[in-house]
């Protein structure tokens, strides 16, 4: 059960043609002495029919949860038109637009897209993606480090109210180069970055500083003062921002006082899933790198530019190759080669059909509904909202007992509650972080209320029950 | 633009000022808490303001001004550009799959299939333990070379600090090495195409980390010597990466772990069908041999119990740690799965064997008609060089001239000037999916092609004449930058 088409009397005439007398002949430079593998653990062949009704009890074993987990990836309503037609074959199994004039639609596609990306967190230039938020973040350490001139150094601040994978991508990434990362504090009361955070790392030297916004814990850091102190130490500001919530908030590139050609992040990335991108258990996302025009040529990734063909009219290509592997080879800027399409064809059409009014109905909804979530969710005995706002569409919820067995009753129930912290942040307790967006009704977020308040209470009455036997 | 230009406009310049589509907006019943007004977004950004039809049109449009698989031969050397099959997507889009969050509770059945993944490309590897987190080749290789980074380092070894790599790898090979911090040494290759063993014995050192190879190599042949290369880079205590980008090769044929590698990577978006979505996402799956599993990148799939679950760092406390926000690119491993599970055992070596065959026709048939193979003594693997040298001494032509005079017949090109060390070259990838008939074609193109050159050279050069754009001004394009729409662009 494969996909070759040919016929018996294909392969005779093709092999009459090479002047071979079987198919085995065409592999006599293998050595004779390494081994046909068996494939064991490979299973027999299944028909296309039989491999849909495999794939259909295993998507049922899964069902579809309830879900409030966002952590960043965040549900999101996503346009019929987005995926029918990102999945044309045309854009589909097209390869890298290496071949321009055979590639105009890819090509054109992702200069809007690229437009876009400017658009939103206010830079003038933009990457074709690169895989997902994280890595995105990796990339802009490693990229801040060649662009700082005027600080020659390899270390980098890193609040630890950055998404901890993040932190943790940019370790395994950028570590391989020497890069360092120094940990600022959040503060405890309030879930944000504070500046006294800053105060011992006055006099050193760093080559950025890195800050999200909303923070991991969706609370919203003060990113103009934060902005203005790393710019007054020379260093380059590295942004890592949720896309949606620019519908809403300032575009980083406006981050900070000063003249506008001096303030604002020099660095912008994020994670593009919520831009029409589906869950899909963890990928394929698409992570957005933005810069200033003075930083281009240290920006890893593709880059389309806009240029006129041999007539003079307007055509679309891939530019400034110089600075990647296939032409650089050891010195390019970063190894990247194949990066995420197709999920930033998706994103192009969901901002294209949604544009700017239509995104920021998506954030204000989104925001609304997570108030409206931790509104009933905070009235049930054992549940306090951890930190006091401004913030997005996220928040921490801290309960009165261990996070795991209240998640785990809640999938019982057919609800996917959030993600429990202990793991990435055991001084927050019992610390369960949650997120609504525009996807969520009334009755969801009742759904919900309801599932947590009997699960606590149950636990309430079983403890004290177990308490009155003692 | 005129009604008969077959270029589209920029979706910015379709729109009007308070055109939206209407239906995709979001239900808003009550207003958010306010945000401190210095967080406020001052101007809204300027995305299109264009209807839900017109977006459906402006896009569609666009599609059908790319070649594709679906539409066209695309004989791209190095990159597998065989059928990505329809079930594979529609399968792996089944609403359940799409709407699982990657951080919520273990979704049994999606992990299932990614276990058996791992299980099937270990098999086919011929290595101990998959990982499928890295997002892509270059994300494979960065996995692998920075595992040998952690061996060599765990082992106290740390004056390995190069890489050999020989000269016709991919790019991708030497940029990895430099990004895990090692220094490249390149390596030159002999006349018939494999690795100069001279040039190796010289390279290594006590300073050798390991080597990163392709074989097939990227000279489109077999390196006939890989067992004793293997067992003169392992004496001098380096460790052997492969790069999978050629593994259709030898698919269910040959195993880079018999060969003696201790770790690679798979392009499932090559080997196994997923689609190259105009650049991506692929996926590269990393594969180690014993020695090195205790080092793999996380999340990997475990199963205690018919249980499945995500092992972290603290099952893999020696792991190189994660290279993604969640789990890599599940939604390609998926395609992949499913393209393996239609195959099965008995399609694997199919895959080869016809890659194998389609390659080694269409050389004989360009051959005949009088095109030069640049390895002429080799057995083609699943692809093939062609160096046009000859023809661009007598006619002025270059490989790049013929590329684009394809695209008017009909065929994407093939890779260009790739590897460099090949002058005026094709490098042509029909994989197995092709028909007799449509390589049949493709060669009546070329020599179609090689009379143009004799009676009508300036046509080639001039080439592409068909295309919705004629040949791009690349050197424009990097000077006058223009990489972002602008408002002021319209006035």
């Amino acid at each position: 059960m494969d996909f070759v088409p040919h016929t018996e009397e294909d392969v005779a005439s093709m092999l009459a043609t090479i002047g071979i007398g079987s198919l085995e002949e065409l592999f006599d430079e293998i050595p004779q002495d390494l081994p046909r593998p068996r494939l064991e653990r490979v299973p027999q062949a299944l028909s296309e029919m039989q491999v849909g009704r495999l794939m259909a009890e295993r998507a049922a074993r899964d069902g579809r949860l309830l879900n409030f987990v966002g952590a960043g990836a965040y549900e999101h309503h996503i346009p019929a038109a987005v995926w029918s037609i990102a999945t044309r074959g045309e854009f589909y199994s097209a390869y890298t637009p290496y071949q321009a004039e055979a590639s105009q639609g890819t090509l054109q596609t992702i200069y809007e897209y690229q437009s876009m990306i400017c658009a939103l967190t206010g830079m003038e230039v933009a990457n074709a993606s690169v895989y997902d938020g994280a890595s995105a973040l990796a990339e802009a350490c490693l990229m801040a480090v060649r662009a700082n001139r005027a600080v020659a150094s390899h270390r980098i601040l890193m609040p630890l109210a950055v998404n901890p994978t993040y932190r943790a991508v940019a370790r395994a990434i950028a570590g391989n180069q020497d890069l360092v990362f120094e940990s600022l504090p959040y503060d405890p009361a309030r879930g944000i970055t504070p500046s006294a955070a800053l105060e011992p790392f006055e006099n050193g030297d760093y080559a950025a500083l890195v800050i999200q916004q909303p923070n991991f814990f969706g609370s919203l850091e003060d990113v103009a003062a934060l902005t203005d102190w790393a710019h007054r130490r020379r260093m380059l500001v590295i942004a890592v921002v949720n896309p949606t919530s620019l519908a809403l908030l300032e575009a980083p590139g406006r981050w900070g006082s000063g003249a506008p050609a001096a303030r604002g992040a020099d660095i912008v990335c994020g994670e593009g899933q919520p831009l029409g991108v589906p869950l899909a258990g963890g990928g394929p996302y698409f992570g957005f790198m933005a810069t200033r025009m003075a930083h281009v040529r240290q920006m890893p990734g593709r880059i389309v530019g806009r240029t006129v063909d041999a007539d003079g009219r307007p055509g679309f290509t891939l530019t400034l190759q110089a600075r990647e592997q296939h032409i650089r080879r050891g010195k390019a800027t970063s190894n990247i080669c194949t990066n995420q399409g197709l999920a930033v064809t998706a994103a192009t059409i969901y901002l294209a059909l949604l544009g700017a009014p239509g995104l920021e109905r998506v954030a204000r909804a989104s925001m609304q509904r997570t108030a409206a979530l931790l509104e009933r969710l905070q009235r049930l005995p054992g549940v306090q909202v951890a930190f006091p706002g401004p913030r997005f569409h996220e928040a921490v919820l801290r309960l009165d007992r261990p996070v795991a067995p209240v998640l785990a009753a809640l999938a019982e129930r057919g609800i996917a509650g959030g993600l429990d912290l202990h793991g990435h942040y055991p001084e927050l307790g019992h610390a369960l972080l949650t997120c609504a967006t525009e996807t969520k009704t009334d009755a969801d977020l009742d759904a919900y209320a309801r599932a947590l308040g009997e699960i606590l209470e149950r636990g309430s009455r079983a403890a004290s029950a177990r308490g009155e036997a003692r | 633009m005129s009604a008969t230009d077959p270029r589209e406009p920029l979706i910015f310049d379709l729109g009007r000022p308070g055109r939206v589509a209407g239906t995709q907006f979001a239900p808003l019943d009550a207003e958010p808490p306010p945000l401190p007004a210095d967080l406020v977004r001052r101007e809204p950004p300027l995305l299109p303001a264009v209807s839900e039809l017109q977006t459906v049109r402006h896009f569609t449009r666009l599609s059908q001004m790319n070649f594709s698989i679906d539409t066209h031969f695309y004989p791209l050397g190095s990159c597998t550009m065989k059928y990505n099959p329809k079930a594979c997507n529609t399968y792996a889009m089944l609403p359940e799959f799409l709407g699982s969050h990657p951080l919520g509770p273990a979704p049994q059945g999606l992990l299932a299939c990614l276990y058996e993944l791992q299980e099937m490309l270990a098999d086919i590897s011929g290595m101990h333990a998959v990982s499928l987190t890295p997002m892509a080749g270059a994300q494979g290789e960065l996995a692998g070379v920075a595992m040998i980074r952690a061996y060599h380092r765990d082992r106290g070894d740390h004056a390995r600090r190069e890489i050999i790599v020989p000269q016709a790898a991919h790019g991708t090979n030497p940029a990895t090495a430099a990004m895990c911090g090692f220094e490249v040494r390149e390596i030159a290759c002999e006349a018939d195409g494999d690795v100069d063993l001279q040039a190796l014995r010289a390279a290594l050192s006590e300073r050798t980390a390991g080597i990163m190879l392709t074989n097939p190599s990227t000279l489109g042949v077999f390196e006939h010597r890989i067992v004793e290369i293997a067992a003169l880079v392992h004496d001098a205590g380096g460790l052997l990466y492969y790069d999978g980008a050629n593994l259709n090769a030898i698919l269910g044929r040959a195993r880079p772990g018999d060969m003696g590698f201790d770790v690679m990577h798979m392009n499932l978006h090559k080997t196994f069908a997923t689609p190259h979505g105009g650049g991506g996402p692929g996926s590269g799956a990393v594969a180690v041999g014993e020695r090195l599993a205790a080092y793999l990148p996380v999340p990997v799939v475990g199963r205690s119990a018919d249980r499945y679950r995500w092992l972290d760092e603290r099952d893999v406390p020696r792991s190189i740690g994660r290279l993604s926000g969640f789990m890599g690119n599940t939604g390609v491993n998926l395609r992949a799965y499913i393209y393996m599970r239609m195959l099965g055992r008995e399609g694997m070596a199919r895959v080869s064997a016809y890659a194998t065959l389609n390659a080694n026709y269409l050389l004989k048939r360009l051959q005949s008609a009088g095109f030069e193979a640049a390895y002429p003594r080799r057995r083609a693997s699943h692809e093939f060089i062609l160096t046009l040298r000859q023809e661009h001494a007598l006619h002025g032509v270059t490989a790049m001239d013929v590329a684009k005079r394809l695209l008017d017949y009909g065929f994407h090109a093939p890779t260009t000037y790739f590897p460099l060390l090949v002058p005026e070259c094709l490098l042509i990838e029909p994989t197995e999916t092709e028909t007799k008939e449509e390589m049949d074609r493709f060669c009546d193109a070329l020599v179609a092609i090689r009379e143009e050159m004799r009676n009508d050279p300036g046509k080639l050069r001039a080439a592409p004449h068909t295309m919705p754009v004629r040949r791009l001004d690349d050197v424009r394009a990097a000077k006058l930058l223009d990489l972002a729409w602008k408002p002021t662009m319209n006035a």
